[in-house]
């Protein structure tokens, strides 16, 4: 089974909300000393794929299309997770390009890598939380997509993939190719590479194209915005001020705390 | 003139949600000067015909036995196909799993752009634009959607519901032609919920975090959350350790909740997490860290144990009953 993994590098998220600040003028937040990340979605992905070949066997694709300075750390991570290649597409554009032109680069550089069956992509990506590259990616290569899945075996005729849905979860059957969708639960939070891996990993080659060589139009996926475009972005402001209950003892305390809770209980 | 469509499963009958799409819908198609049409695909539901009626120039009900069950592939399909006629402008749908699956790919095929989450939608010089929250609810940002039509999934309730008998809309039965599709073929299902409420509609919820430790302590917040009629939420690192179910995860990627009364017990206050609750009435938290960033979102607050607090607030609640 060939699987193939798209990566998305981010600005690392956990980032506390005092230190966040956005340039308006380009609409995006500045980068300050934070570090990028591969998105946690992509990494509970890579990792559904890793437990997968273990028990079917297959080839793993790290794909990300990324500027060329940074997302190297994403592909050598995924490498040292133990992803059997990587492959970039570099971005020398707009740093957000609309979910379509990444759709349409990524799809376009899936058929490059030749045999295809599963494509592996995060539920969102922490940054811009779009959650349409998955779907869209499925629309370009004109396959099936389940979305949300967190656990994935062989079946009979292909796959068996359980999803998450508001109330519990779905479980279905699928067959190749398909497109995934993976969120997190227990069971896929990523592995932690072993330092030898990681050793290993700085001297594996990675595959680096260029938008030309791909076959997009890179014109419209350098401008980005075809699609939608951003119009504004700014930092919500909002002030409240807690007050800690008070009292003597811990008895008081949370004596206190249960009045107000109780009253609030019984107005609703 | 131009036309809304509402996307909605009957399946879920015309509950909080539904209203709220469908007022977000009627808004819209009226700032537009456009026809809004509620498109129900689902197994047949006549209370949820008349009452999306009452606010929808029409309803197209597509009950077909296809479409009795949610199938992504076809039902992508039947929207396509009962969308297209229409030539609309805008493709409103709900947040729920379904709705999110699928509104990219029916952009897709309908030729427009799609843009998720959304709080708000407007129409500026004829361009519809939505407002969304990024960066993990750090942010907010205004997208405009280039192409028509523009699909969009909103946070249901964030919406107020459309006036009722706003409209008294004509109830169509629409059929779409679906060639069997057994790409993919969903074969079981199982809710697990944590109480009986949805969480998204909870009158008051208690949340367990990671400083929980283990899936004990949420019996407790259960026990707790009873008696006050509330419900029990989770943050993703509680859910991520397997304490509790995926399904009770608040935030960003987990639930949207907006109770009268949110208590977040051992939850740092992540802004993904505010991300799903900052819309709740009041805020209040049980940390023992007095600098917790979720204090920033309270009204009131505990600093102590929750190993102390929850077993003492059990009592003092069951004596003031
Ligand atoms: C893309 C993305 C999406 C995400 N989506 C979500 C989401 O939807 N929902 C979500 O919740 N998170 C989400 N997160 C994760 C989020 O960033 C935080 O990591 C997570 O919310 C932390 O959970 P927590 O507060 O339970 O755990 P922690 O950060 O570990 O905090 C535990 C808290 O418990 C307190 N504590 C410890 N012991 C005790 C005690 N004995 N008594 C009282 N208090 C105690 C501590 O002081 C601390 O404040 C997302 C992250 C990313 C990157
Ligand atoms: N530039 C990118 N390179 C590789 N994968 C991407 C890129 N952008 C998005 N993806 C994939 O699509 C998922 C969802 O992203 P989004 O639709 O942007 O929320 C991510 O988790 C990635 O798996």
């Amino acid at each position: 089974m060939n699987i193939i993994v798209c990566l998305k590098q981010i600005l690392d998220p956990e980032i506390p909300v005092r230190d966040f600040r956005v340039d308006s003028d380009k609409k995006e937040a500045t980068r300050g000393s934070a570090n990028m990340v591969t998105n946690i979605f992509c990494e509970n992905a890579l990792e559904t794929a890793l437990q997968l070949r273990e028990k079917t066997g297959g080839k793993i694709t790290a794909l990300i299309f990324g500027s060329v300075e940074s997302a190297e750390d994403s592909l050598r991570k995924a490498l040292a997770m133990k992803a059997d290649q990587a492959m970039m597409v570099i971005n020398d554009g707009h740093p957000h390009p609309d979910p379509l032109a990444v759709a349409q680069v990524l799809a376009a550089a899936i058929r490059k890598t030749g045999e295809f069956d599963l494509v592996m992509v995060g539920r969102e990506s922490g940054d811009w939380g779009v959650g349409q590259t998955g779907g869209l990616i499925a629309e370009e290569l004109g396959i099936p997509c389940v979305s949300f899945v967190d656990q994935i075996e062989s079946g009979a005729d292909g796959l068996i993939v359980k999803r998450q849905t508001d109330t519990g979860w779905e479980k279905a059957g699928a067959r190749l190719p398909l497109v995934v969708t993976v969120t997190n639960n227990e069971f896929n939070v990523p592995r932690i590479p072993k330092t030898r891996d990681i050793m290993m990993s700085s001297r594996q080659p990675i595959t680096k194209l260029t938008l030309d060589e791909i076959g997009v139009n890179a014109g419209e996926v350098r401008a980005g915005g075809s699609y939608y475009q951003v119009v504004d972005l700014s930092i919500p402001v909002k002030d409240v001020n807690c007050e800690f209950v008070s009292g003597d003892t811990l008895d008081e305390k949370v004596g206190n705390l249960a009045k107000r809770i109780m009253d609030i209980a019984q107005a609703l | 003139m131009s036309n809304v469509v509402v996307c909605l499963f009957s399946a879920s009958g015309y509950d909080r949600a539904a209203q709220g799409v469908a007022g977000a819908g009627r808004r819209l198609a009226d700032s537009l000067g456009a026809k809004m049409h509620i498109v129900a695909i689902g197994p047949s539901n006549p209370d949820f015909n008349s009452q999306a009626a009452a606010v929808a120039d029409s309803v197209i009900v597509a009950d077909q036995a296809e479409l009795s069950e949610y199938q992504p592939e076809i039902c992508l399909e039947a929207l396509k196909q009962l969308c297209r006629p229409l030539e609309p402008r805008a493709v409103i749908l709900s947040n729920d799993t379904w709705s999110q699956e699928l509104a990219p790919r029916l952009a897709h095929r309908l030729g427009g752009s799609a843009a998720g989450d959304c709080l708000d939608l407007t129409v500026v010089d004829g361009s519809i634009r939505i407002k969304r929250s990024v960066y993990g609810g750090k942010a907010v940002a205004t997208i405009e959607l280039k192409r028509s039509p523009a699909v969009a999934w909103v946070r249901s309730r964030a919406f107020d519901p459309a006036a009722l008998a706003a409209s008294t809309g004509e109830i169509k039965h629409a059929s779409a032609e679906i060639k069997p599709d057994d790409r993919t073929r969903i074969v079981e299902r199982k809710s697990e919920t944590s109480g009986e409420a949805r969480l998204e509609d909870a009158k008051l919820i208690i949340s367990g975090g990671r400083g929980l430790g283990g899936p004990e302590p949420f019996k407790d917040l259960q026990e707790v959350a009873a008696m006050l009629g509330g419900q029990v939420g989770a943050s993703r690192a509680a859910c991520d350790s397997g304490w509790c179910p995926p399904s009770w995860q608040i935030g960003q990627t987990g639930k949207k909740v907006a109770p009268g009364l949110y208590l977040a017990v051992a939850i740092q206050g992540a802004s993904q997490h505010i991300a799903g609750m900052s819309d709740s009435k009041v805020v209040a938290a049980v940390n023992i860290d007095p600098d917790a960033p979720i204090f920033k979102h309270c009204k009131f607050g505990i600093v102590e144990d929750y190993k102390k607090v929850i077993p003492l607030l059990k009592e003092k609640l069951a004596a003031m009953k």
